[in-house]
């Protein structure tokens, strides 16, 4: 399995101490996983917390990978008597250190009512389209990007399509008017429907 | 003195050199390049949302559809998501076999690169040429699969089937007489890994007639050598992955750095470039597709004398097999829960990369324990290699920004998602 190998750096759990050491307050939280070590930071001290990540030769992730956003607004709502009582929108960072071979995981979470953050165009250049998809999809503001605007959704689209309360279906839908001779949009007129219900088991069901 | 201001010049979404549906906006300053602003998303499908609301295994399908000249690579990285957060390891021979189809996909993508790469610069033979070679490689994920492109062969926990003892052949028809179909047929007699043996046997002499046609051409270096020159630093910078990064000269390869399934136990090469210019992307690719041919013949000789199982045999993930629902109980309730439901997974994340064809290909994987993924991320390789392409272009002739969007191997179906 991929970052679990033994030729990948050092164990992750010195990492997360390094960071726990020269962070301090920065790291809100360090989870382990299947998928290597994930902190969490806050929002506000995001530009230190990466350009050391970048700099200090004890990490040394010369390179951002990936940078998403996440909506946090129904997770596990289908499990019985368990509710996010998080914020609701998070940015995840994956970085990687081709020096050490490891990756990490980075997470901030973001204001409910105004998510921001800064950009981190400045530490890593790939950052500029990953945010641009973040903005389009989930309407995180990065601040002092360069050139934030709508990437992947249609000129003139309204709303964050991939929020957790954006329908699948959509809002508009296009076709052409014969009276006006032109291409018109008008509200969805197709119901949503659900094929396959989101169920939440307990882990091991059905296994005994 | 007159007023001298820059051109703006629409490229695409039509162009046939644009490899898809890429809408540029080039600056010029006469015919040189001041700023390109890539528009993209015309192919937006909403990949992501949409695996929201599907069981995880639905989602194999759409990865196909990703990035749709390699085609098993993406099924490869959602698959080793859903296992990692599963806790599952495929069977050995599961594994080699996907290691080997991982290889025939990047073969397949690289041929589909040169062809059009080299078309774009105006070298048509090339393009015929590896477009012949396409088809028995899509011959062999028909035999596999049923599907000549979207396999959807890759499951959590190994992979749909075992390969097939005989290779599907050629009929007599209104165009081919019987002496045709036993010319035709004469490499299909035995079993799918006897042809892509014998595929294997003849791809290295392919190879060299494409570097004939190319590497020495004075044309085609006139067109690449010095051209979209990217330095390591820059690369490590703007997030290039696979080959884009090896050109540059970096030495970072996934199947070697952080083996999945049992690239460990394979010998084979890394390529490196020198200069990080067209030239040397087109080198570095055309070296790899050698290394891939060295790798499948590994895998065909381990596979020939280890049968096994080829998917775990654990039916809270994997449906039974058939015959078993016509008689079991147990088997036919196992079935009906799978396929109405499918199966939950753990609550965590996790981020699992393989080396697709085109870079790393890293799939970003939230549960929150139900049946459906809470959060799927893809992360494609050519959507940080389309970014730079402003970087790339920039001082170049109008002419090469072909030669660029040739050289970072742009598949719209990944980008857009």
């Amino acid at each position: 399995m991929n970052d679990s190998l033994p030729s990948a750096g050092n164990a992750p759990d010195a990492v997360a101490a390094h960071a726990r050491e020269t962070f301090g307050e920065a790291v809100t939280n360090v989870l382990e996983g299947p998928g290597g070590p994930t902190l969490e930071i806050r929002r506000e001290d995001v530009l230190n917390v990466c350009r050391t990540l970048r700099d200090d030769p004890a990490f040394a992730y010369e390179q951002l990978m990936d940078l998403c956003g996440v909506d946090y607004l129904n997770y596990g709502k289908e499990a019985p008597g368990r509710t996010w009582r998080g914020p609701r929108f998070a940015v995840v960072y994956h970085l990687l250190s081709l020096k050490h071979n490891r990756r990490l995981r980075l997470r901030a979470f973001l204001d409910d009512e105004m998510p921001m953050i800064a950009s981190v165009v400045e530490i890593w250049n790939s950052a500029n389209w990953f945010e641009r998809e973040a903005f389009d999809l989930f309407g995180i503001v990065f601040e002092g990007h360069p050139d934030l605007r709508r990437i992947l959704t249609d000129y003139g689209f309204v709303g964050h399509p991939f929020r957790k309360d954006f329908p699948l279906i959509g809002q508009v839908e296009m076709r052409y008017d014969a009276e006006k001779q032109r291409v018109i949009y008008q509200p969805v007129s197709i119901e949503p429907r659900v094929l396959v219900p989101r169920v939440i088991r307990e882990e091991g069901f059905g296994r005994d | 003195m007159a007023e001298i201001r820059n051109y703006t010049m629409n490229f695409g979404p039509q162009h046939p050199a644009a490899h898809g549906v890429l809408r540029l906006v080039l600056e010029l300053d006469g015919e040189v390049i001041q700023r390109a602003d890539p528009h993209i998303g015309l192919l937006h499908r909403a990949t992501e949302k949409l695996a929201e609301s599907k069981p995880y295994n639905q989602t194999i399908g759409y990865m196909d559809r990703l990035d749709y000249v390699s085609m098993m690579c993406n099924e490869h990285g959602y698959v080793l998501a859903v296992e990692k957060l599963l806790g599952v390891t495929p069977p050995v021979r599961a594994q080699y076999i996907r290691v080997m189809f991982d290889e025939i996909t990047r073969i397949l993508n690289h041929l589909m690169w040169l062809g059009t790469h080299a078309l774009d610069i105006g070298a048509m033979t090339v393009f015929l040429y590896c477009f012949r070679e396409r088809e028995d490689l899509f011959d062999c994920y028909e035999a596999v699969s049923g599907a000549r492109m979207h396999a959807t062969y890759y499951r959590p926990g190994g992979v749909y089937r075992d390969l097939p003892d005989r290779m599907p052949q050629y009929q007599p028809s209104k165009w081919h007489d019987e002496k045709d179909v036993a010319r035709m047929n004469k490499n299909r007699q035995g079993s799918l890994l006897d042809f892509i043996w014998d595929f294997t046997e003849r791809f290295p002499k392919y190879v060299d007639d494409y570097e004939t046609l190319l590497t020495d051409n004075r044309i085609w270096k006139q067109r690449t050598v010095g051209i979209g020159v990217v330095s390591p630093e820059r690369a490590l910078q703007l997030g290039f992955s696979g080959p884009m990064l090896r050109g540059s000269g970096v030495e970072w390869d996934l199947r070697k750095k952080q083996p999945y399934e049992v690239y460990d136990q394979i010998d084979f090469d890394v390529p490196v470039g020198v200069n990080g210019d067209c030239y040397d992307r087109y080198l570095v690719r055309v070296e790899e597709m050698r290394q891939s041919n060295r790798i499948i013949r590994q895998c065909v000789e381990w596979l020939r004398t280890h049968p096994g199982p080829v998917i775990i045999d654990d039916h809270k993930i994997v449906p039974p097999a058939r015959e078993t629902m016509k008689d079991n109980m147990e088997s036919l309730i196992h079935h009906f829960k799978l396929f109405t439901e499918g199966y939950c997974i753990p609550e965590g994340e996790t981020y699992a990369a393989v080396e697709a064809p085109k870079g790393e290909f890293g799939v970003y994987l939230i549960s929150d324990g139900a049946n459906k993924p809470y959060r799927l991320k893809v992360r494609a390789p050519g959507f940080a290699h389309l970014a730079a392409l402003d970087e790339m272009t920039r001082g170049h002739m109008i002419a090469d920004v072909v030669a660029i969007i040739g050289t970072q191997d742009i598949v719209f179906g990944e980008i857009d998602r």
